[in-house]
């Protein structure tokens, strides 16, 4: 039985940068294990004649041609984002994450 | 981060007690017309995110496909560095949340790289080191992050950063080294003999611009020292995006003595990624390697897998030039030169142009002085690569059958080039219009001796008196008066006939 520890999804909210308070994790800690619990019954109906797949599909090898399709426009591309400065998506600084 | 100051060993006492182990991580950006999983264009410099779409944007629901043409040019630099091609193998979610990478994953591969198991051969003052390489898998690049406030263009000190999306998912081979061991004094110069060996190789398959200034081409360095004869490693560090092949040798030279200056002073290496400064060739602290490398890869569901038909990887192969090293040794060998003269010839990026300055109908040594001289000072004075001076190998070798034809001389050659770089026309339209094919009316000439014999009477005599040697003087003199256009030769056998 797969289990998820509090300190793991403490872990994982770090991980998406999700800001998680002690209470927030006492409440969803338990409901993660609901969760993998219910997917862990799926595993149990695998038998070991059934390799795990990460696709529904048995294809291989979809390619497509290195051939330019048009895209969007700068005006396009930039219209979801909160702030917009010299054509580019203005985001507030990350610190100690430097890529 | 470590605040303490280091204080560094000299490299050679470093190599009295440790011994260096390297790991070289490089990117080379393919040169496909799209990108990695969508059709948009892959230009360099064009305006900010004018070259984007839903898939590379990472909006919802937007589904990516594989560029098959960079699949073929990942088989090709797998084969070239005598790697295995995997039979089948997926791409994987690289998972961290950094505004670069708009999807909140980059599509990577982890643990089924297409390439895996080769090597590339290196030369280091004759010796051959053998680098091994790990693995070559497919990846995409990420945006371009310009970081505002901050007073360097990092993050440090800046209130926001603005990002530019073109860049975000143009494909990207990343070629990974085994721990390179037993290059002792000479890693520094091994790591930066396999960066260019890598750049040519990579080069001669036509599958990317390998401009490392551009960013086509870019290098992380693994460092660690452990106590000579040890078998057990030292913590290392990354070095990251350390970009030209000076910067290389520069970084693990540096690395070695910081490390080296920790542990001899008792302390413990963090392992931590570094940046490299151009200016003084240092490193400093960057991110410390920590929960944040927890990337959770897992296989990517929105592509299949790729599986290279046998028959096709050996297609492929079919298609691979000829292995630099062989290349070279058997141009050295047409070509008649020196070891030194080709080492220079390669190291300059001259190779290609020198080859087809030759086919063009240039000697193989006039072809080596124009473009290791006149046009590398010209390159290395503007900033520019050996192609992008403005001259072609054909006009090289058109200027060059000038001089042969003795129309014109070496210096008056130089004008020519200049010339050239003006758009003016062809070499011989430029020696027409400019007036500077060289004397060669007798008449002219003969004038201009006697003038140079009447105005130095004392060297006259001395020719007269047998001392050939010193007709130098009368040459200047009369190439000053002919403004450089005479041929010095010509020069030389008027004035000796007329004194001796
Ligand atoms: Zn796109």
């Amino acid at each position: 039985m797969p289990e998820i520890s509090r300190d793991e999804v403490a872990h994982l909210a770090d991980l998406a940068r999700i800001d998680l308070d002690d209470a927030e994790l006492d409440h969803l800690a338990p409901q993660l294990n609901v969760i993998l619990e219910s997917v862990a019954s799926i595993q149990g109906v695998a038998g070991d004649d059934v390799p795990p797949t990460s696709h529904p599909i048995p294809l291989v090898n979809v390619f497509r041609d290195d051939v330019i399709r048009p895209g969007l426009t700068p005006q396009e591309a930039l219209s979801g984002a909160p702030e917009v400065d010299e054509q580019r998506f203005s985001v507030p600084r990350i610190l100690g994450d430097e890529q | 981060m470590t605040s303490a100051v280091t204080t560094l060993v000299p490299f050679e006492k470093v190599l009295e007690t440790f011994d260096p182990t390297m790991g070289l991580e490089v990117h080379v950006e393919l040169n496909t017309a799209t990108k990695m999983f969508c059709g948009c264009p892959t230009e360099f410099g064009a305006e900010p995110n004018t070259q984007v779409c839903p898939t590379c944007l990472g909006l919802p629901g937007a589904m990516p496909v594989v560029n098959g043409a960079a699949v073929e040019s990942a088989i090709r630099i797998g084969l070239a560095l005598n790697c295995e091609i995997a039979e089948w193998c997926r791409f994987a979610r690289k998972n961290y949340f950094y505004p670069d990478m708009p999807k909140n994953f980059q599509t990577s591969q982890y643990d089924e790289p297409i390439c895996f198991e080769g090597y590339l051969d290196v030369e280091v003052d004759g010796e051959t080191y053998r680098v091994e390489i790990e693995r070559a898998h497919m990846e995409e690049d990420t945006g371009k992050a310009t970081h505002i406030g901050g007073a360097t263009g990092r993050i440090h000190g800046a209130s926001h950063s603005l990002i530019d999306y073109n860049r975000a998912g143009i494909p990207l081979i990343e070629i990974v080294t085994k721990p390179i061991r037993g290059t002792g004094a000479k890693a520094p110069e091994v790591a930066k003999a396999y960066v260019a060996a890598l750049r040519e190789l990579v080069k001669g398959l036509g599958v990317s611009d390998v401009r490392m200034d551009q960013g086509s081409m870019r290098c992380d360095v693994n460092l660690s020292l452990a106590p000579k004869g040890s078998e057990v490693l030292g913590t290392r560090t990354e070095t990251k995006n350390v970009n030209s092949l000076r910067s290389v040798e520069r970084a693990v030279r540096y690395e070695m003595s910081r490390h080296a200056g920790i542990l001899s002073a008792g302390g413990s290496i963090l392992q931590e990624t570094r940046h490299f400064h151009e200016g003084d060739g240092s490193t400093s602290a960057g991110r410390e390697k920590s929960d944040a490398e927890d990337y959770r890869y897992f296989p990517e569901p929105d592509l299949v897998p790729v599986a290279p038909a046998r028959e096709w990887v050996e297609e492929l192969r079919g298609t691979l030039p000829e292995p630099p090293a062989v290349r070279r040794a058997r141009l050295q060998e047409a070509w008649g030169f020196s070891d030194m003269e080709m080492r220079d010839t390669v190291g300059a990026g001259a190779l290609e142009l020198v080859e087809e300055t030759i086919a063009a109908g240039a000697a193989p040594q006039a072809a080596r002085k124009w473009w290791l001289g006149e046009l590398a000072r010209r390159a290395n004075d503007h900033g520019l690569e050996l192609t992008e001076v403005g001259v072609t190998p054909v006009q090289v070798a058109e200027v060059q059958g000038l001089v042969d034809a003795k129309t014109i001389n070496d210096k008056l050659a130089r004008q020519v080039f200049e010339g050239l770089y003006a758009g003016e026309g062809t070499p011989a339209e430029i020696v027409e219009k400019r007036g500077l094919a060289v004397v060669s009316d007798d008449g002219a000439l003969s004038a201009a001796v006697d003038n140079a014999i009447a105005g130095n009477p004392d060297v006259a005599q001395k020719i007269r008196d047998g001392k050939v040697a010193a007709a130098g003087a009368l040459i200047g003199a009369v190439m000053k008066e002919m403004r450089g256009q005479a041929d010095a030769g010509r020069v030389r056998e008027l004035i000796l006939a007329k004194l001796t």
